[in-house]
């Protein structure tokens, strides 16, 4: 019996502490994001609102969020829709290779996005393409387009395949099916691949670091705050983004997922 | 129309759709590919790049011990790491799994991995506020008089651990809580009737059963810990180098890309070789 206890003491301890050492830098984060001062660090001196009044006073920082929040619905969007064609193509054709097809859609997958990064970067310095957000752009895709299409095609199961022969003998054409058919019956897996797609653009660096010149997105712009060292207007500017974030998360997890359970 | 004229037009049809995804992939990912090859193959000499033929790049990663070093660092680093986050997470995946109510899983689950969703170069930055001189740690112990001097906490290897290991625990306590949970009650029940004691039980049943899980998250953070570049170069100081950082100066003080190549075309080798090693229990199968 004690050592029963002793046991659910000791992983109830250990749960804690891991909780602690997950949660200590985004507690710190947020906390002296409120500091009265000028740094983040302790003693904390009181509570000001300063610091976030600083970041939306930041010309720079509002411009870099608005182009991540454009190139990460754009590159989505694109991202969605090929991989959604993609997957209705090889999941209800028979096409040559298609093996081979898969395979070379899904690769990006196992590169480093440092390697993605610098072959489009070579290969654009070679063709003499200036840098800007539409080059960040087309490498978000490319790392987005495989997750979609694996997403998409892994839930283009069989029982879908009667109901479009059904829209199709009532004479629906083959775009009239994909459009009214099967992408309504697959919006669950659409959405859920679009939103993963604009978080991982969203928070992505290296590639939008190095495709980037004078336009950037908000990771690049918080990487050149950072020369700055410890600041309270980082802190704010992470929280703010670490706010928005879990909010969306909160507002899919309610809306989203809720609905595919009940279908 | 005949039934063939028919197929052929499907076909069409098909590959129409297809196509936009197989360009963009093959334009902006197989061809950059291919070229960052070629390019690893020629040199850098007084700012121009010279395309004759020549392993040049290779040979001197094998030679400079600064380049080299970098691929030792990385290896190491990431090795620990990796260790580090399985033996971390698998606990708390357990306790997650096992202890927690049934119907507060998901929200154990979900608070463990809030973290992830704040900004990746702003994680490393939290780190910072904790390890640095003047920060959270340093100035706790100064005031309860345990040190009297600042700790050199960042700036190190153990911070780049650090900052790595906080991501990837929540990474990997997601994949192995999955496999967890996976597992029929009754493999449990089969073992205790057969006379297996708890740790036993353990050993031989649920942790080979949960080996996929470990292993799929172990690659991931295989991967994503190597070619990692932001997390080192805000922790980890300029006394030791990893392979990515080592890439990004010869982009930038350098502007060698030929050597950047090469240097990648190496990184990914490694990344390649980590897969072969893993294959095994990596199975992505479609639903």
């Amino acid at each position: 019996m004690t050592r029963k206890l002793l046991a659910a003491l000791a992983s109830w301890l250990y749960a804690a502490l891991l909780f602690g050492f997950i949660f200590l830098p985004v507690v710190v984060l947020v906390l002296f994001s409120f500091q009265d001062g000028r740094l983040p660090v302790p003693p904390f001196n009181g509570f000001s609102l300063r610091w976030y009044e600083a970041v939306f006073a930041d010309g720079k920082l509002m411009a870099a969020l608005l182009h991540s929040f454009l190139v990460a619905t754009v590159s989505s969007l694109v991202a969605c829709l090929f991989g959604f064609l993609a997957a209705y193509a090889l999941a209800r054709y028979r096409l040559p290779g298609s093996a081979l097809q898969r395979g070379l859609l899904i690769a990006p997958m196992t590169v480093s996005y440092l390697i993605i990064a610098l072959g489009l970067l070579t290969v654009l310095n070679a063709l003499g393409v200036g840098l800007s957000l539409w080059t960040v752009g087309i490498g978000h895709v490319v790392i987005n387009l495989p997750l979609c299409f694996a997403l998409i095609y892994s839930s283009m199961g069989a029982h879908h395949v009667n109901i479009e022969r059904a829209a199709r003998d009532l004479g629906a054409g083959e775009v009239k099916v994909m459009l009214l058919v099967t992408a309504p019956m697959l919006l669950p897996s659409l959405l859920a691949a679009f939103f993963l797609s604009v978080t991982f653009s969203w928070d992505e660096f290296i590639i939008a670091f190095l495709l980037s010149r004078f336009d950037v997105t908000l990771p690049v712009e918080i990487w050149s705050l950072l020369r700055s060292g410890l600041n309270p207007k980082t802190n704010a500017i992470g929280s703010l983004v670490f706010l928005v974030s879990v909010s969306v998360l909160m507002v899919l997890e309610l809306w989203l997922f809720r609905r595919t359970r009940k279908s | 129309m005949t039934a063939r004229s028919l197929k052929d037009k499907e076909q069409r049809k098909a590959w129409a759709f297809v196509v936009p995804a197989l360009v963009w992939t093959l334009a902006f990912f197989v061809t950059p590919f291919l070229f960052m090859v070629a390019m690893s193959l020629w040199t850098q000499q007084g700012g121009m790049i010279v395309q004759s033929w020549t392993l040049a790049n290779y040979l001197a990663f094998f030679e400079k011990s600064a380049l080299f070093k970098g691929l030792v660092n990385s290896l190491e680093i990431t090795a620990i790491v990796t260790v580090l986050s399985v033996l971390l997470a698998y606990p708390l995946a357990w306790i997650i799994a096992e202890r927690v109510p049934r119907r507060f899983q998901r929200l154990a689950l979900t608070l463990a991995v809030l973290p992830f969703w704040t900004s990746y170069v702003v994680r490393s930055y939290s780190w910072l506020l904790v390890l640095s001189k003047t920060g959270v740690i340093n100035q706790t112990l100064m005031q309860i008089g345990l040190i009297g001097q600042p700790l050199e906490l960042a700036s190190n290897r153990t911070a780049t651990v650090i900052g790595f290991v906080h991501f990837f625990v929540m990474l990997l306590t997601l994949t192995i809580y999955a496999n967890l949970v996976q597992l029929s009650p009754n493999y449990r029940r089969a073992a205790a009737d057969l006379g297996a004691n708890g740790l036993q039980t353990f050993w031989h049943v649920i942790l080979p059963l949960t080996l996929p899980g470990i292993m799929t998250g172990a690659f991931l953070t295989f991967v994503l810990c190597i070619g990692d570049y932001v997390t080192p170069q805000i922790l980890g100081g300029n006394n030791e180098l990893v392979l990515p950082q080592i890439i990004m100066l010869q982009l930038g003080r350098r502007a060698d890309f030929p050597m950047a190549a090469a240097l990648s075309i190496i990184l990914m080798l490694v990344i390649t070789a980590a897969y072969i090693a893993c294959a095994r229990w990596l199975k992505i199968e479609r639903a």
